[in-house]
């Protein structure tokens, strides 16, 4: 039940990039390029994402657990530097190329060379996390 | 209203809705990162079929769109050393940062989390400059 569950999601989920033009980097970077010909369309996806998804939260607090699952998820509040140092990285990436991961994979079928080449440096990269994840921890005392 | 808005918030309201039955159905929350991060580490060992079902559906449902309407182009850059040094970053930041667009983004801020705010701070302003640096100072994308 629970892959069936995920394979109905991961389908929503990749319709939805593919029908908002997300998988499309000129998009994209046109919407985080304010001083270019700037894009709107990314709020408008954005905002459609977070409506079904606010109710979900509120829909979630009603129900003892998940319909498949054991427990919903439980909130990490921490604001540490992981958070902001790896969301910078992410962005500078982001913005270079306008893919994330969602549209990476979701493109991978029709991206051609490129989308295959960035898929599998964020491979690398996914995989090189856990060590720079444990150096910083390392490096710096902790706050 | 422009066409690609209307189909950008209907593409939106889709992804939103991928993400409330993956967190009322399976109990967690949609991030492609986490996802596709714990295969590559191995953190997801627990759940793998799940995340596999998830991942091929995510894969496999934009090309069977692509058979009814046409499969749009990316417009990604040829720029091979572009490609690398941003998909090294994509992946380490998110993994890092525990959480990219759709984790931190759609289900972080739908829940007000203030994890999930901050991130999407950090991130749009980090893409913003990227662009700005990358476009306009250095013309190379």
């Amino acid at each position: 039940m629970k892959k069936r569950i995920g394979a109905l999601a991961g389908g929503l989920f990749g319709a939805g990039l593919f029908i908002s033009g997300m998988t499309d980097t000129s998009k994209v970077q046109g919407w985080l390029d304010v001083f270019g010909d700037w894009d709107p369309t990314l709020a408008f996806v954005m905002g459609g994402a977070i409506l079904p998804m606010a109710v979900a939260w509120q829909i979630a607090r009603r129900m003892a657990r998940p319909y498949a699952g054991q427990a919903f998820p439980v909130p990490n509040r921490s604001i540490d530097r992981k958070l902001v140092i790896g969301s910078v990285l992410f962005g500078i990436g982001w913005g270079l190329v306008g893919l994330c991961p969602g549209p990476a994979v979701a493109s991978l079928t029709y991206g051609g060379t490129s989308g295959a080449v960035f898929l599998i440096a964020m491979l690398i990269g996914m995989g090189a996390a856990p060590k720079l994840r444990s150096w910083l921890d390392r490096s710096v005392p902790a706050d | 209203m422009h066409i690609d808005w209307i189909l950008g918030l209907i593409g939106g309201l889709l992804i939103g809705t991928g993400g409330a039955v993956y967190l009322l159905g399976n109990g967690r929350i949609m991030g492609a990162s986490g996802l596709i991060g714990g295969v590559v580490d191995g953190s997801g060992r627990g759940n793998l079929g799940e995340r596999l079902a998830f991942l091929a559906s995510m894969l496999l449902v934009p090309l069977l769109l692509g058979l009814f309407t046409q499969l749009p182009d990316t417009h990604a850059t040829a720029n091979v050393w572009a490609l690398i040094a941003a998909g090294l970053l994509v992946g380490t930041g998110t993994r890092i940062a525990n959480g990219c667009t759709s984790g931190h983004g759609v289900c972080g801020i739908s829940r007000l989390s203030l994890r999930g705010i901050v991130a999407t701070v950090f991130y749009i302003l980090a893409g913003g400059l990227s662009i700005v640096f990358f476009r306009h100072l250095l013309g190379w994308i």
